[in-house]
């Protein structure tokens, strides 16, 4: 173990109080842009580039690494307080923690993200210390057919846990593989679904999408029920969490972690479908099932530690490869070479003191991320208690605004708008709004990845199943599916009476 | 009431930063705003930020500003350019892929509608295949290849229309390779193609000479042939020619400005170009980035440009992707 002694030697140099204050900047920055929807740590990154120069590289770095961080952690924030993911990473995070806000446990919501988040970017920085060549030679094992068996993993996981209605689940899927479509074909250069429209070439963005359906989608839905429904209670519990959400969530950190870090360092992994997959586990694994969709306290602790875990991923095949998995490593690789540090095989032996300097300061930063948030819990939980009213007007000001500033193209306002209005019809219908949103993010990959796998085979359908890794990952679709059948079949003979659909079904889809 | 403030004060660092990202720009006399028409960290963007650094470092001009604006392979950007007609102080950083991406993405904007500036560098692009491959040399490897396209997969980090599509289908052309048989994968830049060559999911890449630098000398990846006219210095790879091969092809990236702006104007930047192109720091620039210098400046670039047009209109319509 030659890591450790050069890991403390890290550690005295990211402790000098210059480089705490770097990383003090990166994850306060990194929170900020991680909460707006549409400014992402990448676009941050970008800015900030040209104003490093004059610094030293270890500095800059961490400051890099310190917004990087930040980022994963703020996404979560706006996704549990007004519904409205900043990242499409937190989209998972929105679906129970939005339900906990409303039911008065916000802050334990945004409690176990901060946690869940500093326990996961702890851990996987700690992996990433000591595992990153041999992660990283697995990372690049996989290939075309491999990733396209993980996307039909996860739309099999989160399909059969979402919602009451397969049909409905599906019909939702497939509105977002629809959704996904539009843009330039990457293969052939040919146009999709754009009706002639150019600022459509380049696709939706998934952040739009998100914020749409989520954000703008229930805002229409409030106010469209404003008066007839009475305001919802927010219980004032006390803003912490107590001994059961600690029990509850500790287990699926942990799982959150396990799933997190391998997919960040696969270098068409990414940090969305770890927390599709986590929030799927978690519900089939939890003890209190009846509370999910109402906001159970896992399903936000195990996706957050999945996006946070992701992001030490990256840092592996950035690191060990040179090999950029997100767009935020795009511009720390070129930040790396701006330096002359080149990431791949060399870069430990060539420049160790600034690599052991830069991981240190991720430890630290974790630390930092965590004093920071975890008092501002309470306080920005109270944010819910202003008048609906204004709280929704507030969220559709930061919806519109962040749309723009993702591409500053006014079309992606407009189309915002029409989605948004899609979601308010979503939910009116009883469709849920979550398969839409996974079928936007994952359904290009999976289509990328399906048709990358046939072209190298020149056709060959059989490729599909030719690798290990794809076998085993199909026998687990397999599984999960028998499994769903048969408890489908056991829930129909146990209870043949219970068919009358809840009234509540309408707005059963968020 | 102190809750009210709190808003207030983050609402209003909201905005100061989006406004920030926003990059809405300071319209001084000689300010200069150069757009970068894809990705942060990309190839485009990390030129137009070295020359927009060296350029105020020097005083060459006061304030450049450098901002992104990704899409469509470029021409979301041209469009825009196009459409600020007669505007002072824009510039579009632009290249090879950008004549692609006009005809692969049907774009009604086209680079004869801008005004030509300077054509900066070029870069050779290289043929490369992991170090565990079976082929030691170009003919090997032609050997497999021309007997069946079909079943070798050649990777490129760029879409149709782009430098590593183009360097790729002229390449088998000259070794006797139908260019429609190619099985030409795409991949979403350097990154991923490499993870797809250290896989073995495709026998040979074509990317950009500086994409691959430290993993070639790391002995990762090795080199088959590069694309210029004239070995490297520092990369131990022959050439196409040398080997036999008829085919020179450089990349190459540079400057254009809207329509319709006066000769004083193209003059001004023309020679803010020129400047920039004498610097020290601007060789040095070159050097660390593996750039070839390529100045060619104003209605030279022009009718450099639109005979790279024709060239890469000739090879889509073969590929009939025009």
């Amino acid at each position: 173990m030659d890591a450790l002694p050069a890991l403390l030697d890290g550690f005295a140099a990211a402790a000098q109080p210059e480089n705490l204050l770097w990383a003090l900047v990166g994850v306060m920055l990194g929170t900020f842009v991680g909460v707006l929807p549409g400014i992402g740590p990448a676009m941050t990154l970008a800015l900030l580039l040209p104003l490093t120069y004059s610094l030293d590289p270890a500095p800059a770095l961490i400051l890099f690494a310190g917004i990087y961080y930040g980022g994963m952690y703020g996404g979560s924030t706006t996704s549990i307080l007004l519904n409205a993911p900043g990242e499409s990473s937190s989209v998972m995070t929105a679906i129970e923690g939005n339900k906990m806000a409303r039911a008065g446990r916000g802050a334990q919501a945004l409690a176990t993200a901060a946690i869940g988040s500093f326990v996961a970017g702890t851990i996987a920085t700690v992996l990433l210390i000591f595992t990153a060549p041999a992660m990283a030679s697995f990372a690049v094992s996989l290939k075309a057919q491999d990733y396209f068996a993980i996307t039909l993993l996860s739309f099999v996981a989160v399909s059969t846990v979402l919602g009451s209605s397969p049909v409905r689940g599906l019909a939702a899927l497939a509105l977002g593989l629809t959704l996904g479509l539009i843009g330039i074909d990457a293969l052939t250069g040919q146009q999709r679904l754009t009706f002639g429209v150019d600022s459509l070439s380049t696709g939706i963005d998934t952040v739009v999408v998100a914020v749409a359906l989520f954000a703008v989608g229930e805002a229409l839905w409030i106010a469209a029920h404003l008066r007839q429904a009475p305001a919802e209670v927010m219980s004032s519990s006390t803003p912490w969490m107590n001994r059961s959400d600690w029990r509850r969530s500790w287990p699926a950190w942990l799982r959150g972690t396990a799933l997190g870090f391998p997919f960040g360092a696969l270098p068409a992994g990414g940090a969305e479908m770890p927390t599709f997959l986590s929030y799927s586990l978690e519900k089939k694994l939890t003890r209190h099932p009846e509370e999910f969709g109402h906001g159970a306290i896992e399903g936000v602790a195990g996706p957050e530690a999945a996006n946070n875990a992701s992001a030490a991923g990256t840092l592996v095949t950035l690191l060990a490869l040179g090999i950029p998995t997100t767009a935020t490593a795009a511009v720390m690789l070129s930040a790396f070479q701006r330096y002359d540090l080149q990431p791949g095989p060399q870069l430990f032996e060539n420049t160790p003191d600034v690599v052991w300097a830069l991981l240190a300061s991720l430890l630290i930063g974790n630390v930092m991320l965590l004093v920071l948030n975890l008092p501002l819990a309470p306080l920005w939980a109270r944010l819910l208690k202003l008048p609906r009213p204004y709280l929704y007007s507030g969220i559709l000001f930061f919806s519109i605004l962040g749309s723009f500033s993702v591409n500053q193209n006014p079309t992606d306002i407009l189309v915002l708008v029409v989605l948004g209005l899609l979601g308010f019809l979503m939910r009116r219908y009883g469709l849920p709004v979550v398969p839409t949103v996974i079928g936007v993010i994952l359904g290009p990959t999976s289509e990328g990845k399906l048709r990358q796998a046939l072209q190298v085979s020149n056709g060959d359908w059989s490729t599909l199943w030719a690798t290990g890794f794809a076998i085993t990952v199909y026998v687990v679709i397999v599984a999960l599916l028998t499994l769903a059948v048969v408890r489908a079949v056991a829930a129909k003979r146990t209870s043949l009476v219970d068919s009358a659909e809840a009234p509540e079904r309408e707005h059963a889809g968020v | 009431m102190r809750k009210f403030q709190t808003l207030v004060a983050a609402g209003a660092a909201v905005v100061a930063v989006t406004a920030l990202a926003g990059c809405s720009g300071s319209e001084g006399d000689t300010a200069v705003r150069i757009m970068v028409p894809n990705s942060p960290g990309g190839g485009y963007d990390t030129t137009a930020r070295v020359a927009a650094k060296i350029v105020e470092d020097d005083k060459i001009n006061d304030t450049v500003e450098v901002y992104n604006l990704e899409g469509a392979g470029g021409t979301t950007g041209l469009a825009k350019l196009v459409g600020s007609k007669g505007k002072d102080g824009e510039l579009m950083l632009m290249g090879l892929g950008v004549v692609g991406a006009v005809y692969t993405n049907q774009s009604d904007s086209t680079l004869a509608d801008t005004t030509p500036i300077a054509r900066l560098i070029s870069e050779p692009d290289i043929l490369v295949v992991p170090a565990d491959s079976p082929y030691k040399t170009l003919e090997d490897l032609v050997a497999d290849w021309t007997e069946s396209p079909g079943d070798f997969p050649v990777g490129g980090g760029s879409s149709p229309g782009g430098p590593d599509h183009l360097a790729a289908h002229l390449t088998a052309e000259a070794v006797g390779v139908t260019p429609t048989d190619v099985n030409y994968v795409v991949y979403d830049g350097g990154g991923p193609l490499l993870a797809a060559l250290l896989s073995g999911e495709v026998e040979l890449g074509v990317s950009g000479l500086g994409e691959y630098k430290d993993q070639i000398q790391a002995g990762q990846l090795r080199v088959l042939g590069v694309t210029s006219g004239e070995r490297v210095e520092g990369f131990d790879a022959p050439t196409l020619t040398e080997q036999g091969v008829d085919l020179e092809f450089t990349n190459w990236r540079g400057l254009v400005a809207p329509p319709g702006i006066d000769d004083a104007e193209q003059d001004r930047l023309v020679s803010m170009v020129e400047e920039l192109h004498d610097t020290p720091e601007w060789e040095d620039a070159m050097a660390e980035n593996g750039w070839t210098d390529a100045l060619l400046t104003g209605d030279e670039f022009g009718d450099y440009m639109s005979e790279q047009d024709e060239q890469v209109q000739g090879l889509l319509d073969e590929l009939g992707l025009v």
